[in-house]
């Protein structure tokens, strides 16, 4: 139950440090979960996020997931709890004060500033991703092959990752 | 405000249960079809002036969208009611998946299939932040930051907290003008 408990305080902290979108917070997940505390494999570490991108809703809820094969139903509630709890309060607060315009000087600030740190962590997300399959260079051309799609066409990622899946029961990867 | 009066709380759950079910691909896609473009409840303007307020609060952007939206037209109330139906739908269906990787996760057909699908989920995230980072200003000082922050967090895989304190106060330093 400690562990549960310290879970839920870690990935609360993370919910307060995630400006820009839980996707800049994952390596310290993978840090949190993998490395330190060896709840899941880095194997399962990447199961979890690929499986949840094939699910409808934000993508963000592959934390619950995450959890759930960590420590069961309570880390699920943990992890989900954790990052959801601080996007709460902070958004009531947001509308409870009117702050209509993201535009004053703080806001900019933020907005601006932390924009190219918050990308670095996103790059760091998807480095981490790729390091914990261990598929050798295929899986680095497969991500690379991805990304060109992604950004030279308007295909759906939902038939990428469908692709992904045949390409791996084919044994290609 | 709308012109058939605020939403009940009733509404605004089964209006986000819609949202949080279609969301394949992307949910925002769907909040601005459901919201500014079929219930007219938001304007496009005030839906890009939430999205850019969800950009400096923590967490999923289109979560903040969603309970600022909720409270906006049923207070706390309407805010969880969004909440429950943006989030109740995936999260049904995810933590099926969850159980059923549980049990299946050790065939070697389901092991190939997830390696594939992860690589490319690696190259859908690293997509993104590419451009994103495409958008930033050609200048040197943003790309030191993300540099850094890349550095820190991916490569030395320093704690976040301690990257994020230690560069967020120059980096916000760096583009602060009255």
């Amino acid at each position: 139950m400690a562990e549960v408990i310290a879970l839920f305080w870690h990935f609360l902290l993370l919910g307060c440090l995630a400006v820009g979108g839980v996707s800049t917070v994952m390596p310290d997940m993978y840090r949190y979960v993998v490395d330190e505390n060896a709840m899941v494999t880095g194997r399962q570490f990447s199961d979890a996020y690929a499986l949840a991108q094939a699910t409808p809703g934000p993508n963000a809820l592959w934390v619950t997931l995450l959890g759930l094969l960590a420590r069961g139903w309570a880390g699920a509630l943990a992890t989900t709890l954790g990052i959801l709890v601080p996007a709460t309060a902070f958004s009531l607060i947001a509308s409870a004060l009117h702050a209509r315009h993201a535009d004053s000087p703080f806001a900019r600030a933020v907005r601006r500033g932390l924009a190219p740190v918050a990308l670095g962590f996103m790059l760091s997300s998807g480095w981490v991703l790729l390091r914990s399959i261990e598929h050798g260079w295929r899986g680095y051309a497969l991500a690379l092959v991805t990304l060109a799609l992604v950004i030279g066409t308007r295909l759906n990622p939902l038939w990428l990752l469908a692709a992904g899946a045949l390409i791996g029961i084919a044994g290609w990867i | 405000m709308t012109p058939s009066g605020a939403p009940s709380a009733r509404e605004i759950f089964l209006t986000f249960t819609r949202i949080g079910a279609s969301g394949f691909g992307g949910v925002n896609f769907w909040i601005r079809r459901v919201l500014v473009q079929e219930k007219r409840w938001i304007t496009d303007h005030e839906y890009l002036e939430g999205l850019a307020l969800g950009q400096i609060i923590p967490g999923p952007n289109v979560y903040n969208l969603t309970v600022m939206i909720g409270y906006r037209f049923g207070g706390v109330r309407g805010a969880f009611a969004a909440i429950a139906g943006l989030l109740g739908p995936p999260l049904a269906v995810l933590l099926a998946l969850g159980l059923l990787y549980q049990r299946y996760s050790a065939l070697p057909i389901l092991q190939r299939a997830l390696a594939g699908m992860s690589a490319v989920a690696a190259g859908l995230l690293l997509a993104n932040a590419v451009s994103l980072a495409v958008a930033l200003p050609r200048r040197a000082r943003p790309w030191i930051f993300l540099v850094l922050a890349f550095a820190g967090v991916g490569i030395m895989r320093w704690p976040l907290l301690y990257v994020m304190g230690a560069l967020a106060p120059f980096a916000m330093a760096s583009v602060w003008r009255r």
